[in-house]
């Protein structure tokens, strides 16, 4: 069985600063990291293998700048087998349609007659959760989408259960098939010495958009039909109404009542 | 990219939603924001809604705001499974090529767009909070946090349509009912290969009144210290009860062993971005502040008028939380039963 894991580095979340002049993000200087809730879907990948044994490759593919050989690398030590990055300026500024194009037309370019493709829910500096559904889209696979539990894999079929409104759906698909866990699914592990030693020395291709043959139309900045056209930092300290019980406790809370109404929350 | 004349694309369609047999809200919400659309463009507003025996429920749609109904019908159709319905909304956007298509940002509207963005060569928006038109261009304006709440972006579509995104839910209240209205229910019929899915439903667990992870939580009651002995923790859930939300802590709160882990909030705990945080008996350190400050709302209950916490609320009452919440609860279920 062929599973491939698709991971994100993206920036520590708790130091994002801002150019107030720009409105853009700082990155330089920022730390990076996998996308946390990556994890669970390397995780998953790696209880797979560890459950079926024999035959079980797993591929690790991110698209990135350079540095995001980090992440692939992390996701090596934890113990998939094999790594690769997509890097190459022409996808600089990719939306979610962009990258999801990307990443199709690298894993059919890297790895032929794949099963599984696991991704996690949602990347925390893009947040959207579009990229998983949408790689499913472009290689015509169907989607389970807010994975908790892999029931059963293998003998080209998938059973799982999806976390949704309400309770858990428990479905059945074809293979191959597009996963994206949730942080229900497993607690991911850390990396262990020999997994360590393995990712430093373990060579990761780095593929250009040529390399893998993508359309150069499609990529980038210039390929995505989404434009940011501001960021904006939203305010941390509010000017809020304050009052006070004292002497009127039932006119507070009143008011307290009739604020949720008019924000909609009840 | 396929060649396409996009100055042929009107009108505003909404994805609606049909849970257990029922018209969900949400599909109201999308109706209230679809409304404010079409009437900037002054174009109609259609809501499409796949189901099974939801023919004779779609009536309500219209008062609601819609000008149009499409209804999809039919017993194969009783469960959202992707494959049927984005053939089916696949199709229906190609026939009638809307310039705008939302839906709700739920487990359904979620999975189903990223896959008609791919189908459809267009554009998709997440989690939005903000939508809006930019007349002078007729474009969509879409607003939405990003980055844990630290930022917020907004985003247009220039070329490709539809232009689509998903809403966060509970961000737009439904318009209020009106009879008066008038509109057209249309049903389609769609047989064959366009019903048939690779993925099967097996079975459904339903959890009843289990709040969600803080982290996904839209609603969050959190306390701290100031809640003074963990027996009071069923005061708290009662409250989160009202909500169907979820508890958070303080760390303080949780190192006291009052309630796990799992919900504390902050720099050392979960960050959360609810829709809806009350903080009661907290006092609002960095390091709490650190990890709800990007909530939409956020209420603040201490005794003490300089409470740090204070600084970043919405709404907050200098008072005993053991006078307040009692009272809020008990308002708070009024006010329900007279909806
Ligand atoms: C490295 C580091 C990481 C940390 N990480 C976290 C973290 O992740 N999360 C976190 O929360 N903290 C964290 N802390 C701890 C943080 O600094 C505070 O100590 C903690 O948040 C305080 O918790 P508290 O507000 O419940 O308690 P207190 O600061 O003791 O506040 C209790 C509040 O309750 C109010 N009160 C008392 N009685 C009543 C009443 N009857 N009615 C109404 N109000 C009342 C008081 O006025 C007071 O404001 C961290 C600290 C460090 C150094
Ligand atoms: N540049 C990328 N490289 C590899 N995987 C990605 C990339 N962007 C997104 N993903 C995957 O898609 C998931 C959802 O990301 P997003 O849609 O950006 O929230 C992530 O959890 C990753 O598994």
């Amino acid at each position: 069985m062929k599973i491939v894991v698709l991971v994100k580095q993206v920036p520590a979340t708790d130091n994002v600063k801002m150019d107030e002049e720009t409105g853009t993000m700082i990155r330089d200087g920022i730390e990076s990291e996998v996308n946390p809730l990556d994890l669970y879907a390397i995780e998953e990948a790696v209880r797979i293998k560890e459950r079926i044994g024999e035959g079980v490759e797993i591929n690790v593919l991110s698209m990135g700048p350079k540095k995001a050989v980090e992440a692939v690398r992390s996701a090596i030590a934890i113990g998939c087998d094999k790594g690769y990055l997509l890097s190459d300026r022409k996808f600089a500024g990719s939306d979610t349609w962009v990258t999801a194009y990307a990443l199709s037309t690298g894993i059919t370019k890297l790895v032929s007659g794949f099963d599984l493709i696991l991704c996690g829910e949602r990347a925390t500096d893009g947040e959207t959760g579009q990229v998983g559904p949408e790689v499913g889209a472009y290689l015509g696979l169907p989607a389970l989408t807010y994975v908790s539990k892999i029931e059963e894999i293998g003998n080209g079929k998938i059973i799982a259960h999806r976390a949704v409104e309400g309770g858990h759906e428990v479905v059945e698909s074809p293979l191959p098939v597009l996963v994206s866990v949730v942080k229900e699914i497993n607690t991911p592990r850390m990396p262990n010495f020999s997994g360590k030693m393995k990712a430093k020395k373990i060579e990761i291709p780095l593929l250009t958009a040529e390399d893998i043959g993508a359309d150069e139309e499609r990529l980038g900045l210039q390929g995505s039909p989404t434009r940011v056209v501001k960021i904006f930092r939203p305010q941390v300290a509010r000017k809020g109404k304050i009052v006070s019980t004292a002497g009127d406790p039932d006119g507070a809370v009143s008011g307290l009542v009739d604020f949720l109404t008019e924000k909609t929350i009840i | 990219m396929k060649e396409r004349d996009y100055r042929q694309y009107k009108g505003v369609w909404a994805l609606g939603e049909v849970r257990d047999g029922e018209i969900h809200p949400v599909s109201f919400e999308l109706l209230a924001w679809g409304r404010g659309l079409a009437d900037k463009l002054s174009v109609d507003l259609s809501i499409v809604i796949i189901g099974s025996h939801i023919k004779d429920k779609v009536k309500e749609l219209i008062p609601r705001g819609a000008d149009k109904v499409y209804v999809i019908d039919h017993p194969a159709l009783e469960h959202f499974r992707i494959d049927p319905f984005s053939a089916i909304l696949t199709t229906m956007v190609e026939e009638y090529k809307p310039e705008i298509l939302i839906a709700s940002a739920t487990s359904m509207g979620r999975t189903i767009m990223p896959v008609m963005a791919v189908k459809l060569d267009a554009g998709l928006t997440a989690d939005c909070t903000g939508l809006d038109i930019d007349l002078e261009e007729r474009l969509l304006i879409q607003t939405r946090p990003a980055v844990g709440g630290n930022i917020m972006a907004t985003i247009k579509t220039p070329v490709l349509r539809p232009q689509m995104s998903t809403v966060r839910p509970k961000s737009k209240r439904p318009l209020p009912v009106d009879h008066s209205r008038k509109g057209e229910i249309l049903v389609k019929e769609f047989s064959g290969e366009f019903l048939t899915s690779r993925v099967k439903r097996l079975a459904f667990i339903r959890e009843e009144a289990i709040g969600a992870p803080i982290q996904d939580a839209e609603y969050i009651v959190a306390f701290g210290k100031g809640l003074k002995d963990s027996k009071h923790v069923e005061l708290m859930k009662e409250l989160a009860q009202v909500f169907n939300g979820s508890l958070g802590a303080s760390r303080n709160a949780t190192d006291l062993g009052w309630i796990s882990y799992s919900h504390q909030v902050g720099l050392s705990g979960k960050t959360v971005s609810p829709r809806l945080y009350i903080a009661a008996g907290i006092s609002g350190a960095v390091q709490h502040l650190a990890g709800m400050s990007s909530a939409e709302i956020i209420i603040a209950i201490n005794s003490d008028p300089d409470a740090n916490i204070f600084g970043v609320a919405d709404y907050g009452i200098v008072g005993d939380l053991f006078e307040v919440i009692p009272l809020l609860i008990k308002k708070l279920k009024e006010k329900a039963k007279e909806a």
